[in-house]
């Protein structure tokens, strides 16, 4: 009702970036950041405060408070490694190491993407035309759907270290398996999101289709796909993610050598706490930037049909 | 007659024909065994008989009512029987040859058509249509555990690799002790405690969230990019800092779920429409008025979207949790023991456990959820 | 009758103890970021107790701001404005209206009683004074029956008569309705616009009462308010002098028409081409 009421122009003052920063999301994200910092922090010393006490009390030795917070943030095992300590691990581990190197971080996240992405690209193709069938051909919509939805009752993740370990019995080895538990993991999101994408178009959009007597494949192009790339990136987001589990999870069991899990592994197996927590940081890193990437995709793509971001 | 021939009948007539010709076990070299036809095995033979009978019959009267799709279900089963018989006790396992998977092929057809008959059924009477209902996916179901076990026990797939369903069933009948203590361990204690700890936490914090729009602002995104982080990967931090019984499963399921059910709810609470917040306003209703009696229940669909979700992910995070250490029992331990022992029969048991309990844990919050929230369009199925 | 006995220009602002609604040069500017939005601008009106006032104009002439000041769901930028002789915001807390929008509004997972007893359970009334007002207000709008029934097992224009018995069950003396039958088809709305006019002389409430239809504005109201957009203004007020047991036919008189000629000519008048 008061939308359209008479507007006139002025010359408002614009708010200072300051103000728009904290009307809009950035500001409170980054407060939020740093006080995730500071609490983490705090965290370190006090949960790394006790055993401090014990091992100044072992030695026998005469400690300060500031002493004691200084050690407690400096700690060769700690309980939870300070930000700064992760941080220098993650140099150490990341630049100041020859990238082929197996204590580089980089080669260990290397080994882990390449199976993340190749078991996302044979997910999303697969999820794709999954769906472009089942959506296509009515006899595929009842003999697959039900498949496609009872083979996510197997819980994958829990009998990853299974399936590496029998495709290794039978001599498949390496990227492939992994990338098999990143395929299956992915190709759900995907079929379902094109299922329901390929399918949104309204039903006047398809009749007027019908009126133009356009083929099956012009109507896919002209109307079904270009309605179904929202369904399609939001599941992307969804998949590149659950891929990465994947792929961490599969190096798990015992014998991978390589790769974020087996650091993740490796660091507990030997309470090598600053090593995890790098690991850690890095895929999630890691992961991030990938759920950023198909953002960006998704925004490049979306402007080009026309959508208001 | 209904004047179209049933393509599926005949595609079943005739692969059941041509199984009757066809060698139904290969040879095998070493030991000289003979290829084994229709006439050495006639328990199978009668099974083909049946089915070319019941092929033809329906090609041409078709499978018209549940009555006949009924038949034909027990003509499959007569089938089914006869073909496991065949495998396990005339020696056709490992060796099954293109007669034996011809008459598989066959049923499969036959199969096929009966079920969608069943599917397709319906009934004013509730009884009925719902005991359709329940037919089509155990029937699918049993069908399929049906051809994982042909397939194993005919091609000779090596146990290791995936063994039939017959030999985990007994596995499972057999270490029942054992699983009920792996699913107290994991599912009663771990995924039982992190689950409601991690979703309360999560819904009373982002009510919390809700009252203070700058940390609504800052806190969303971050919830949104955590759903994105492999999270499953600070177990092994858990496991340092809780030990290694359930209460560092329970810790794991509380950060996995706890973002899901804070990003679901707040935006959950801004799903009450303008019109209904401005009928409370005009009342005069103070906050908690308002929230009990408009924002909560206007946000139910979405806490639910978020304990469904979470019930999946804490099962996961349980099991793969212990992989990084626990006491000698539990699912996940299990898992990754027996399967380095190679005893993947008892691997198979616990995943069947695991996706027992997964799926009941699912349809219990589904239940609840149609039950609590059958008001929603949703759950509509026509009007009254 | 004369015309001039059913149609009269408004006297002078009436300050008797009557009065329901008064307001004095009250304007309402939105901030946007385009600039501010002129919604309403030196409005003047007073409602009488017992008086069925409607608001008729184009979209965007602020009937329904002017509606929601009054509801205290906006708040004025200038002026005065009292409702009972108090703020609107006092008036809200002490509940002294009930408000009908455009669409029902019900609750989906409450009953069509529970329906009606939300604002009663709100004002914590006890659970047999809830039933027994829910009972009565159903009666009002010839919904028993239908209590254990949810929203979406009724028809649009049941769902808006329950709407309207939610609004009355905590006796409110004034009654807001935006649009009510905005929503519903025409032979529906004839009949609820009867029935609306039949609820009204039997409860003498004080109605205002927003739309854009010229026929319903001329044959519910005692008092018709024209306005007119950018920036939203009165340009009219029109008082008419119909029985209250009027039934539908008289829209054929030419008593009726002229009302109605002089309701679209005000509109006409008020209306800017510059779009």
């Amino acid at each position: 009702m008061t939308t359209d009421a008479a507007t006139l122009p002025t010359a408002a003052a614009g708010p200072t970036l300051w103000g728009r920063m904290m009307k809009g999301q950035t500001g409170p994200v980054c407060v939020m950041l740093i006080g995730l910092f500071v609490l983490w922090y705090v965290g370190a010393v006090f949960m790394n405060m006790p055993g401090q006490i014990d091992r100044y009390a072992r030695a026998k030795q005469d400690w300060t408070p500031l002493q004691l917070v200084e050690a407690t943030l400096a700690q060769d095992r700690p309980v939870l490694p300070a930000p700064h300590q992760v941080a220098q691990e993650m140099y150490k581990t990341i630049f100041a190491t020859k990238i082929t190197s197996k204590r580089s971080l980089v080669y260990h996240t290397w080994v882990t993407l390449s199976s993340t992405l190749l078991g996302f690209g044979i997910g999303t193709l697969l999820g794709i035309v999954l769906a472009v069938g089942i959506v296509h051909v009515q006899t595929l919509e009842k003999s697959l759907m039900p498949w496609v939805i009872s083979s996510q009752t197997i819980p994958i993740l829990a009998i990853a270290p299974m399936i590496i370990v029998v495709l290794g019995a039978i001599g498949l080895k390496g990227l492939i398996p992994k990338a098999m538990i990143s395929t299956y993991l992915c190709f759900f999101p995907v079929t379902i999101g094109m299922v329901k994408g390929l399918r949104s178009p309204d039903h006047i959009q398809l009749d007027l289709m019908r009126t133009y007597n356009a083929s099956r494949w012009k109507t896919f192009a002209a109307l079904r796909w270009p309605s179904a790339m929202p369904f399609l990136f939001a599941s992307l987001k969804v998949a590149i993610a659950i891929s990465l589990v994947g792929a961490i999870v599969g190096e798990l069991p015992t014998g991978a050598q390589s790769g974020l899990g087996a650091r993740l592994l490796a660091g507990s197996y030997y309470g090598q706490t600053v090593q995890i927590w790098a690991a850690l940081l890095t895929a999630a890193f890691v992961a991030a930037m990938m759920v950023v990437i198909v953002g960006l995709m998704e925004k490049r793509v979306l402007e080009r049909m026309g959508v208001r971001a | 007659m209904t004047g179209k021939l049933d393509k599926f009948c005949l595609v079943a007539a005739v692969f059941a024909l041509l199984s009757l010709v066809f060698p139904l076990s290969g040879v095998d070299i070493d030991t000289g065994k003979n290829v084994a036809f229709v006439s050495d095995l006639p328990g199978l033979a009668s099974a083909m008989v049946a089915c070319v009978v019941a092929g033809v019959v329906f090609t041409w009267y078709g499978v018209t009512s549940v009555l006949r799709a009924c038949i034909v279900l027990a003509v499959v089963v007569f089938g089914a029987w006869q073909a496991v018989a065949a495998l396990y006790h005339q020696g056709l396992a490992g060796y099954a040859s293109y007669g034996f998977w011809m008459f598989i092929f066959s049923l499969w057809a036959l199969v096929w058509r009966a079920i969608d008959v069943i599917a397709n059924y319906h009934s004013l009477e509730n009884g009925k249509q719902q005991t359709a209902n329940i037919i089509v996916p155990v029937a699918f179901g049993i069908w399929l555990l049906f051809l994982w076990e042909v397939i194993t026990a005919g091609f000779g797939v090596p146990q290791v690799l995936l063994p039939p369903p017959s030999m985990i069933g007994a596995r499972f009948a057999s270490s029942t002790g054992i699983l009920w203590d792996d699913f107290r361990q994991t599912f009663l204690k771990a995924v039982i405690a992190g689950y409601v700890l991690g979703c309360g936490s999560g819904l009373i914090v982002a009510i919390a969230v809700d009252r203070v729009p700058f940390l609504k602002r800052g806190l969303l995104p971050l919830g949104n990019m955590v759903s994105a982080l492999p999270i499953i990967g600070v177990a092994p931090i858990m496991v340092m800092w809780f030990g290694f019984d359930w209460q560092s499963k329970a810790a794991v399921i509380v950060i996995m779920t706890f973002f899901p059910m804070l990003v679901n709810t707040v935006s959950g609470l801004s799903a009450a429409g303008r019109l209904e917040k401005d009928l409370m306003a005009t009342y005069a209703s103070g906050y908690w008025s308002t929230l009990f009696r408009l924002r909560l229940p206007a946000a139910l669909p979405f806490i639910f979207n978020a304990l469904k979700i979470n019930s999946t992910l804490a099962l996961i995070g349980a099991i793969v949790a212990e992989f990084f250490g626990t006491p000698i029992v539990g699912m996940g331990f299990r898992i990754s023991t027996e399967v380095g022992r190679m005893n993947v029969d008892m691997v198979w048991a616990e995943i069947a456990l695991a996706a027992l309990a997964g799926t009941a844990f699912y349809g219990a919050v589904a239940f609840a959820e149609r039950k609590v929230t059958s008001w929603h369009p949703s759950f509509r199925v026509r009007r009254h | 009758m004369t015309l001039q006995a059913v149609v009269n220009n408004v006297a002078p602002m009436a300050a008797s103890k009557d009065v329901v609604v008064d307001i004095q040069k009250m304007s309402l500017t939105f901030q946007t970021a385009d600039g501010p939005v002129y919604a309403l601008s030196e409005v003047d009106l007073t409602i009488n107790k017992g008086e069925f006032v409607s608001f008729i104009g184009p979209s965007g002439c602020g009937k329904t701001t002017l509606l929601r000041v009054i509801a205290d769901l906006e708040r004025a930028t200038g002026g005065d404005i009292l409702i009972n002789g108090v703020s609107p915001q006092q008036a809200r807390e002490d509940r002294s209206y009930g408000y009908v929008f455009q669409a029902p509004a019900l609750l989906p997972w409450r009953s069509i009683e529970r329906n009606v007893t939300l604002p009663l359970e709100i004002m914590e009334l006890s659970k047999e004074e809830r039933l027994r007002r829910a009972h009565e207000a159903l009666k009002l709008v010839e919904l028993n029956g239908f209590e254990k029934k949810f929203p979406w097992q009724l028809s649009g224009g049941m769902q808006q008569r329950a709407s309207i018995a939610r609004a009355l069950s905590f006796d409110a003396d004034l009654l807001l309705m935006d649009e009510p039958f905005g929503a519903l088809d025409e032979i529906v709305r004839d009949h609820l616009n009867e029935q609306l006019l039949k609820l009204w002389a039997r409860t003498n409430k004080t109605v205002a009462f927003v739309t854009h239809s010229i026929p319903e504005a001329v044959f519910l109201s005692s008092k018709i308010v024209v306005m007119s957009p950018r920036p939203g203004r009165i340009i009219d007020v029109i008082e008419t002098d119909f029985a209250k047991d009027r039934t539908l036919d008289i829209r054929e008189t030419p008593e009726f028409l002229e009302v109605a000629h002089r309701v679209r000519e005000g509109l006409r008048a008020g209306h800017s081409y510059d779009d």
